[in-house]
Protein backbone atom coordinates (compact mmCIF):
# COMPACT_ATOMS: atom_id res chain seq x y z
CA UNK A 1 0.00 0.00 0.00
CA UNK A 2 2.78 2.38 1.19
CA UNK A 3 4.84 1.17 -2.26
CA UNK A 4 1.61 1.89 -4.18
CA UNK A 5 1.14 5.36 -3.01
CA UNK A 6 4.86 6.58 -3.54
CA UNK A 7 4.35 5.46 -7.11
CA UNK A 8 1.66 7.72 -7.68
CA UNK A 9 3.19 10.69 -5.99
CA UNK A 10 6.53 10.40 -6.93
CA UNK A 11 5.12 9.68 -10.40
CA UNK A 12 2.49 13.05 -10.08
CA UNK A 13 5.40 14.75 -8.96
CA UNK A 14 7.99 13.93 -11.57
CA UNK A 15 4.95 14.68 -14.03
CA UNK A 16 3.79 17.56 -12.89
CA UNK A 17 7.25 19.29 -12.24
CA UNK A 18 8.02 18.37 -15.98
CA UNK A 19 4.93 20.12 -17.19
CA UNK A 20 5.82 23.41 -15.31
CA UNK A 21 9.34 23.69 -16.71
CA UNK A 22 7.98 22.98 -20.39
CA UNK A 23 4.74 25.19 -20.07
CA UNK A 24 4.97 28.25 -22.02
CA UNK A 25 2.10 30.51 -20.30
CA UNK A 26 3.54 31.66 -16.36
CA UNK A 27 0.13 30.76 -15.02
CA UNK A 28 0.18 27.23 -15.82
CA UNK A 29 3.18 26.94 -14.78
CA UNK A 30 2.36 27.80 -11.26
CA UNK A 31 -0.57 25.76 -11.23
CA UNK A 32 1.98 22.90 -11.78
CA UNK A 33 4.07 24.01 -9.39
CA UNK A 34 0.96 24.20 -7.03
CA UNK A 35 0.23 20.38 -8.02
CA UNK A 36 3.54 19.67 -7.05
CA UNK A 37 3.63 21.43 -3.50
CA UNK A 38 0.81 18.69 -3.06
CA UNK A 39 1.91 15.98 -4.24
CA UNK A 40 5.19 16.22 -2.22
CA UNK A 41 2.97 16.90 0.94
CA UNK A 42 1.38 13.09 0.43
CA UNK A 43 5.24 11.84 0.18
CA UNK A 44 5.94 13.81 3.71
CA UNK A 45 2.63 12.36 5.06
CA UNK A 46 4.19 8.94 3.75
CA UNK A 47 7.49 9.67 5.64
CA UNK A 48 5.69 10.13 8.69
CA UNK A 49 6.21 14.58 8.28
CA UNK A 50 2.79 15.23 9.50
CA UNK A 51 2.68 18.91 10.68
CA UNK A 52 5.61 19.39 7.83
CA UNK A 53 2.77 18.02 5.34
CA UNK A 54 0.08 20.40 6.49
CA UNK A 55 3.16 23.49 6.46
CA UNK A 56 3.90 22.47 2.74
CA UNK A 57 0.16 22.91 1.54
CA UNK A 58 -0.55 25.98 3.76
CA UNK A 59 2.95 28.23 3.59
CA UNK A 60 3.86 26.57 0.14
CA UNK A 61 0.98 25.82 -2.20
CA UNK A 62 -1.23 28.68 -0.19
CA UNK A 63 1.27 31.57 0.77
CA UNK A 64 4.12 31.89 -1.41
CA UNK A 65 2.20 30.71 -5.11
CA UNK A 66 -0.67 33.12 -4.13
CA UNK A 67 2.43 35.67 -3.92
CA UNK A 68 3.40 34.54 -7.52
CA UNK A 69 -0.03 34.32 -8.85
CA UNK A 70 -0.44 38.37 -7.95
CA UNK A 71 3.09 39.09 -9.25
CA UNK A 72 2.09 36.70 -12.55
CA UNK A 73 -1.34 39.61 -12.42
CA UNK A 74 0.16 42.27 -11.78
CA UNK A 75 3.00 42.15 -14.66
CA UNK A 76 0.39 40.93 -17.37
CA UNK A 77 3.78 40.45 -19.78
CA UNK A 78 2.88 39.34 -22.97
CA UNK A 79 5.86 38.58 -24.91
CA UNK A 80 7.40 35.86 -26.81
CA UNK A 81 10.16 33.97 -24.52
CA UNK A 82 12.93 34.57 -26.83
CA UNK A 83 14.52 31.01 -28.37
CA UNK A 84 17.71 30.23 -26.49
CA UNK A 85 19.95 28.90 -29.67
CA UNK A 86 19.45 25.18 -30.05
CA UNK A 87 23.06 24.13 -29.53
CA UNK A 88 23.47 26.51 -26.32
CA UNK A 89 20.26 24.06 -24.97
CA UNK A 90 21.89 21.18 -25.96
CA UNK A 91 24.79 21.98 -23.94
CA UNK A 92 23.36 23.19 -20.83
CA UNK A 93 20.54 20.27 -20.72
CA UNK A 94 23.58 17.72 -21.33
CA UNK A 95 25.72 19.27 -18.79
CA UNK A 96 22.27 18.87 -16.57
CA UNK A 97 21.64 15.88 -17.24
CA UNK A 98 25.64 14.63 -16.90
CA UNK A 99 24.84 16.15 -13.21
CA UNK A 100 21.47 14.61 -12.29
CA UNK A 101 22.62 11.15 -13.11
CA UNK A 102 25.51 11.51 -10.90
CA UNK A 103 23.07 12.62 -7.90
CA UNK A 104 20.74 9.89 -9.21
CA UNK A 105 23.66 7.47 -8.73
CA UNK A 106 24.87 8.80 -5.45
CA UNK A 107 21.05 8.58 -4.53
CA UNK A 108 21.24 4.53 -5.33
CA UNK A 109 24.35 4.24 -3.52
CA UNK A 110 23.48 5.74 -0.42
CA UNK A 111 23.36 3.78 2.71
CA UNK A 112 22.78 4.62 6.14
CA UNK A 113 25.20 3.56 9.50
CA UNK A 114 22.97 1.50 11.83
CA UNK A 115 24.99 2.97 14.52
CA UNK A 116 23.75 6.38 13.75
CA UNK A 117 20.12 5.72 14.34
CA UNK A 118 18.42 7.09 17.46
CA UNK A 119 15.89 5.55 19.55
CA UNK A 120 12.26 6.54 19.02
CA UNK A 121 10.88 9.05 21.91
CA UNK A 122 8.02 7.15 23.71
CA UNK A 123 5.91 10.01 25.17
CA UNK A 124 6.46 12.39 21.62
CA UNK A 125 5.87 10.09 18.46
CA UNK A 126 8.15 11.02 15.53
CA UNK A 127 7.20 13.99 13.46
CA UNK A 128 3.89 15.03 15.29
CA UNK A 129 3.14 18.53 16.16
CA UNK A 130 4.10 17.83 19.34
CA UNK A 131 6.86 16.49 19.31
CA UNK A 132 8.64 18.92 16.22
CA UNK A 133 7.11 21.80 18.64
CA UNK A 134 8.89 20.60 21.60
CA UNK A 135 12.41 20.43 19.50
CA UNK A 136 11.55 23.90 18.49
CA UNK A 137 10.98 25.70 21.66
CA UNK A 138 13.90 23.57 23.43
CA UNK A 139 16.93 22.39 21.17
CA UNK A 140 16.43 25.32 18.28
CA UNK A 141 15.01 28.19 20.10
CA UNK A 142 17.71 30.73 18.72
CA UNK A 143 17.31 29.63 15.23
CA UNK A 144 13.62 29.77 16.02
CA UNK A 145 13.42 33.25 16.63
CA UNK A 146 16.59 34.51 14.09
CA UNK A 147 13.62 32.97 11.18
CA UNK A 148 10.93 35.39 12.68
CA UNK A 149 13.86 38.10 12.71
CA UNK A 150 14.40 36.87 8.97
CA UNK A 151 10.72 37.45 8.07
CA UNK A 152 10.53 40.84 9.99
CA UNK A 153 13.74 42.09 7.18
CA UNK A 154 11.97 40.43 4.21
CA UNK A 155 8.49 42.19 4.93
CA UNK A 156 10.25 45.51 5.42
CA UNK A 157 12.75 44.60 1.99
CA UNK A 158 9.74 43.54 0.22
CA UNK A 159 7.56 47.17 0.88
CA UNK A 160 10.58 49.38 0.41
CA UNK A 161 11.46 47.41 -2.72
CA UNK A 162 8.41 47.17 -5.04
CA UNK A 163 6.65 50.47 -3.43
CA UNK A 164 6.22 53.08 -6.17
CA UNK A 165 8.43 56.15 -4.92
CA UNK A 166 6.58 59.50 -5.01
CA UNK A 167 9.93 61.75 -6.12
CA UNK A 168 10.46 59.27 -8.62
CA UNK A 169 6.91 59.07 -11.03
CA UNK A 170 7.71 61.83 -13.42
CA UNK B 1 8.05 -0.30 2.87
CA UNK B 2 9.59 2.14 0.71
CA UNK B 3 13.59 1.71 0.69
CA UNK B 4 15.84 4.90 1.45
CA UNK B 5 17.04 5.33 -2.12
CA UNK B 6 13.63 5.42 -3.66
CA UNK B 7 12.91 8.55 -1.81
CA UNK B 8 16.27 10.10 -2.49
CA UNK B 9 16.15 9.15 -6.28
CA UNK B 10 12.93 10.90 -6.29
CA UNK B 11 14.73 14.06 -4.47
CA UNK B 12 17.37 13.85 -7.77
CA UNK B 13 15.17 13.75 -10.01
CA UNK B 14 12.85 16.68 -8.88
CA UNK B 15 15.70 19.01 -8.25
CA UNK B 16 17.26 17.77 -11.95
CA UNK B 17 13.81 18.85 -13.28
CA UNK B 18 14.60 22.35 -11.66
CA UNK B 19 18.08 22.96 -12.55
CA UNK B 20 17.01 22.30 -16.02
CA UNK B 21 14.27 24.57 -15.91
CA UNK B 22 16.58 27.04 -14.20
CA UNK B 23 19.30 26.62 -17.38
CA UNK B 24 16.84 26.40 -20.40
CA UNK B 25 13.95 29.20 -19.70
CA UNK B 26 14.35 33.27 -20.26
CA UNK B 27 10.98 34.21 -17.86
CA UNK B 28 12.38 35.38 -14.58
CA UNK B 29 8.82 34.46 -12.77
CA UNK B 30 9.67 30.41 -14.30
CA UNK B 31 12.98 30.51 -12.94
CA UNK B 32 11.98 31.73 -9.60
CA UNK B 33 9.48 28.62 -9.67
CA UNK B 34 12.01 26.45 -10.67
CA UNK B 35 14.34 27.55 -7.41
CA UNK B 36 11.61 26.76 -5.64
CA UNK B 37 11.32 23.22 -6.96
CA UNK B 38 14.85 22.97 -6.12
CA UNK B 39 14.51 23.47 -2.59
CA UNK B 40 11.36 21.01 -2.29
CA UNK B 41 13.67 18.35 -3.71
CA UNK B 42 15.81 19.42 -0.91
CA UNK B 43 13.39 19.35 1.65
CA UNK B 44 12.28 15.58 0.92
CA UNK B 45 16.10 14.51 1.06
CA UNK B 46 16.09 15.81 4.55
CA UNK B 47 12.72 14.33 5.26
CA UNK B 48 13.46 10.89 4.65
CA UNK B 49 17.07 10.96 6.05
CA UNK B 50 15.57 12.16 9.17
CA UNK B 51 12.76 9.49 8.68
CA UNK B 52 15.46 6.95 8.42
CA UNK B 53 17.39 7.82 11.06
CA UNK B 54 15.27 8.28 13.14
CA UNK B 55 15.77 11.75 14.28
CA UNK B 56 13.64 14.74 14.44
CA UNK B 57 16.50 17.10 13.54
CA UNK B 58 15.50 17.24 9.99
CA UNK B 59 12.21 18.80 10.43
CA UNK B 60 13.95 21.77 11.56
CA UNK B 61 15.84 22.12 9.16
CA UNK B 62 13.29 21.77 6.65
CA UNK B 63 11.34 24.05 8.57
CA UNK B 64 13.88 26.86 8.57
CA UNK B 65 14.08 26.33 4.14
CA UNK B 66 10.66 26.71 4.45
CA UNK B 67 10.78 30.16 6.04
CA UNK B 68 14.13 31.06 3.96
CA UNK B 69 11.95 30.01 0.65
CA UNK B 70 9.06 32.35 1.78
CA UNK B 71 11.21 35.36 2.69
CA UNK B 72 13.46 34.88 -0.67
CA UNK B 73 10.08 34.58 -2.88
CA UNK B 74 8.67 38.14 -1.42
CA UNK B 75 11.60 40.07 -1.82
CA UNK B 76 12.08 38.49 -5.11
CA UNK B 77 9.23 39.04 -6.48
CA UNK B 78 9.48 42.99 -5.06
CA UNK B 79 12.87 42.81 -6.78
CA UNK B 80 10.98 41.40 -10.21
CA UNK B 81 8.33 44.23 -10.11
CA UNK B 82 10.70 46.63 -9.57
CA UNK B 83 12.88 45.54 -12.56
CA UNK B 84 9.67 45.45 -14.71
CA UNK B 85 9.25 48.90 -13.63
CA UNK B 86 12.52 50.14 -14.98
CA UNK B 87 12.58 47.82 -17.98
CA UNK B 88 9.20 46.64 -19.03
CA UNK B 89 10.94 43.49 -19.52
CA UNK B 90 11.06 39.78 -17.51
CA UNK B 91 13.43 38.13 -19.97
CA UNK B 92 16.94 37.40 -18.60
CA UNK B 93 18.54 38.15 -21.51
CA UNK B 94 17.30 41.91 -21.53
CA UNK B 95 18.45 42.40 -18.22
CA UNK B 96 22.37 42.85 -18.00
CA UNK B 97 22.92 45.99 -15.47
CA UNK B 98 26.07 44.83 -14.73
CA UNK B 99 27.17 44.06 -17.62
CA UNK B 100 28.67 47.25 -18.13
Amino acid sequence: MQLLMFYIFGLGAVLSATLMVTNIKPVTAAMNLVLTMFFLAGIYVLLDAHLLAALQIIVYAGAVMVLFLFVILLLNVHEKEGATSRRKVMIQFGSVAIVGSLFITMATLAEIDPSLIKAGDVANPFGTTKAVGRLLFTDFLLPFEVASFLLLAAIVGAVILAKRRIDDSK
Amino acid sequence: MVSLNSYLILGAILFSIGAVGVFTRRNVLIIYMCIELMLNAVNLTFLSFSKFLNDMNGHVFVFMIMTVAAAEAAVGLAIIISLFRNKATINVDDINLSKG
